[in-house]
């Protein structure tokens, strides 16, 4: 019952001087407002690369030609960098255990003729596995099938950006497209994947067997069996550490790499590529979040200084309520209420602000803000943690005052 | 109910020691209505502030009902300031933020009374000493009279064992000065201890025992006859 008293004195001192209780929370709402936006912005940031990089598909690892071979050398020339042949491809369907799909990949950019329309957008030369490698869907019409792929039929599935620009509305399935002037026929559309992270249409593509693709649209470097990489999408989370390893190994015996050498190829596992980049963002929303509590500390000192001014100010107060009973710890509790109570209401205003403001972020700078489920209780213990911090040098000045002395003050 | 033994307070000023009170031997019994004269530096302060419990003695034994208050602890003795003494100030002392009413509740605050009957009481005293029309008023609000008198309300909340006063007529015109010390009387007659500190020989002429002080020592104790 004492302490309910003593949360109603200080909460009448707050409200006794609106204006200057106002001016010293100012900082910890500034302070609170800046950490959850900073937070809400790494957040967002994080969400949007791993929907993009596991837009690229799950248990994935991308198999590609390394074109920094040795050292020393200078540039190897046009191709040189292009090791990886469909007879890698094929090897590791056969010979790596737990393999769900593999798809070896050309790909290139061309012009598209549909009736008039015309279009330029990247091309890609695939096997049928490539749809479950990439976790891609076909929405109308077919994806082609084995046979096609083989014998390099002039088929494709196009992306719905493409279907769009080429024939509006129109169902483009069944129709006609000439691609760097070679005439395919479109047997479907995939599924929309959206835009990537970092704001490519994943949308505007064209896929259609890797034998109609190869040479007579992505150019002389492709030629021959000759692939630019190779999706390898494990049957599981677990096999994944294994088939990359084991992937490896393939291919350095299959290119006869002696031990020592350096590999002729990469192979990058999108499961790790997904921890280091959020493991790289999370570093950055740390460090903006701290220079941002900076100023929240910043705020604490506006109000440690504010209630050395009160206890000042209310030397006599003090007295008196010593006078009449209060013992040294109900002046303490009641300047450290106080104290928590402004840096609280200052929380409390800048976690709105906060969430407003990473609102407005989102809406106005297409940058993507999602506010932590977190950002609240942590904001209003923080600012808690500021006021009683901060408060308790002047709680303690204020209850190790004198009664006679703080009575004798006029 | 009171008795100072062998009281002494001495204040260490640079290097030289000033005792304040030098040996200070006194009793005062229940009902009596005591006044502590002596012109400024006599020690009739330190008295007042040992005797309210805001301070300890150096040395000698201070004992209030027979208990030893020289002895209490900080919150022993707050404790002893809210339940057995009711402090009467010359500037009033009341907090310019709550009402009459609200002035009076704080004693009973700290001492631990239920809000309901805290409001009762307090528009109870209040009542007692002619303000019950003015409860709900900020001390800016009222005369100075009004303002000792709301003081005084305050000083008998948690009904103290002693009521002490110091110079209580010091900020007031003689008129509300003397009302105020027919209101001290009337409480004396009621039966309430009561002991004011002044330097003003017309205040103490209406105490039935006057204890002078100069020099930290006691130098004269008179009694008159009831008038």
């Amino acid at each position: 019952m004492r302490f309910v008293e003593l949360v109603r004195f200080a909460s009448s001192a707050i409200v006794a001087h609106p204006m200057r209780s106002v001016l010293t929370s100012l900082g910890v709402v500034i302070g609170v407002a800046a950490v959850v936006i900073m937070t809400s912005i790494g957040l967002g940031a994080q969400q949007r690369v791993t929907a993009s990089i596991s837009s690229l598909g799950s248990n994935l690892i991308i198999v590609t030609p390394n074109f920094q071979r040795g050292g020393g050398f200078v540039s190897q020339g046009a191709g040189a960098g292009v090791t990886l042949t469909d007879g890698d491809a094929e090897a590791i369907a056969r010979q790596v255990d737990g393999v769900a799909a593999v798809a070896p990949q050309v790909r290139g950019q061309a012009q598209l003729i549909a009736e008039g329309a015309n279009w330029s957008t990247r091309v890609e030369g695939v096997t049928p596995d490539y749809l479950i490698a990439r976790d891609l869907t076909v929405d109308a019409g077919r994806m082609f099938d084995d046979r096609e792929a083989r014998q390099g039929r002039k088929v494709a599935v196009i992306g719905r950006t493409v279907a769009r620009q080429l024939w509006g509305d129109a169902d483009p399935v069944g129709q006609r497209v000439r691609v760097r002037s070679v005439p395919f026929e479109v047997v479907g559309v995939l599924g929309s994947k959206g835009q990537s992270a970092f704001g490519q249409d994943q949308d505007d593509v064209v896929i259609a067997p890797l034998a109609a693709v190869r040479s007579r649209i992505t150019g002389r470097r492709f030629r021959g069996d000759v692939v630019q990489q190779i999706y390898v999408k494990a049957g599981s989370e677990d096999d994944l550490d294994r088939v990359q390893e084991d992937v490896g190994v393939l291919i350095r015996e299959r290119h006869r790499i002696k031990p020592g050498d350096d590999d002729d190829f990469q192979t990058q596992n999108m499961a790790s590529i997904l921890q280091a980049s959020q493991a790289a963002i999370a570093t950055f929303t740390i460090l903006l979040a701290a220079v941002a509590a900076v100023s929240l500390l910043v705020g604490g000192v506006g109000i440690m200084n504010i209630m050395l001014v009160a206890v000042t100010e209310r030397t006599r107060e003090i007295g008196l309520r010593m006078a009449v009973g209060a013992r040294r710890s109900d002046i303490l509790i009641q300047f450290a209420l106080e104290s928590v109570a402004l840096s609280l209401v200052g929380g409390l205003i800048g976690l709105i602000l906060g969430v407003l403001g990473a609102i407005g972020v989102a809406k106005l700078g297409s940058w993507p803000a999602a506010v932590p489920p977190w950002a609240g209780p942590l904001s209003l213990g923080f600012s808690m943690l500021v006021g009683l911090v901060f408060g308790a040098y002047p709680s303690w000045r204020a209850a190790r005052l004198d009664p006679i002395e703080a009575l004798r003050r006029e | 109910m009171i008795q100072f033994q062998n009281l002494r307070k001495v204040y260490i000023m640079g290097d030289e020691q000033v005792a304040a009170l030098d040996g200070v031997s006194l009793s005062i019994a229940r009902g009596e209505h005591l006044a502590v004269i002596g012109p400024s530096g006599s020690g009739k302060s330190s008295l007042r502030n040992i005797l309210g419990g805001l301070d300890r003695p150096t040395s000698g034994t201070y004992r209030f009902e027979g208990e030893d208050v020289g002895a209490f602890d900080d919150d022993g003795l707050a404790a002893f300031r809210g339940r057995r003494i009711g402090f009467v100030f010359q500037s009033f002392q009341l907090l310019p933020r709550l009402s009459a009413l609200q002035n009076v509740e704080l004693p009973m605050v700290y001492a631990g009374v239920a809000p309901a009957e805290r409001r009762e009481r307090a528009a109870g005293l209040l009542d007692r000493v002619g303000l019950a029309s003015r409860t709900g008023h900020r001390p800016t609000q009222l005369s100075g009279g009004q303002q000792q008198r709301v003081a005084i309300a305050r000083a008998l909340a948690n009904s103290p064992d002693l009521l002490l006063a110091d110079e209580p007529t010091g900020a007031l015109d003689t008129h509300t000065g003397q009302e105020v010390l027919a209101l001290f009387r009337q409480l004396n007659a009621d039966g309430l201890t009561l002991v004011i500190v002044t330097h003003d020989q017309e205040v103490a002429a209406q105490a039935d025992r006057r204890v002078s002080f100069r020099d930290g020592r006691i130098i004269e104790d008179e009694r008159s006859a009831p008038a």
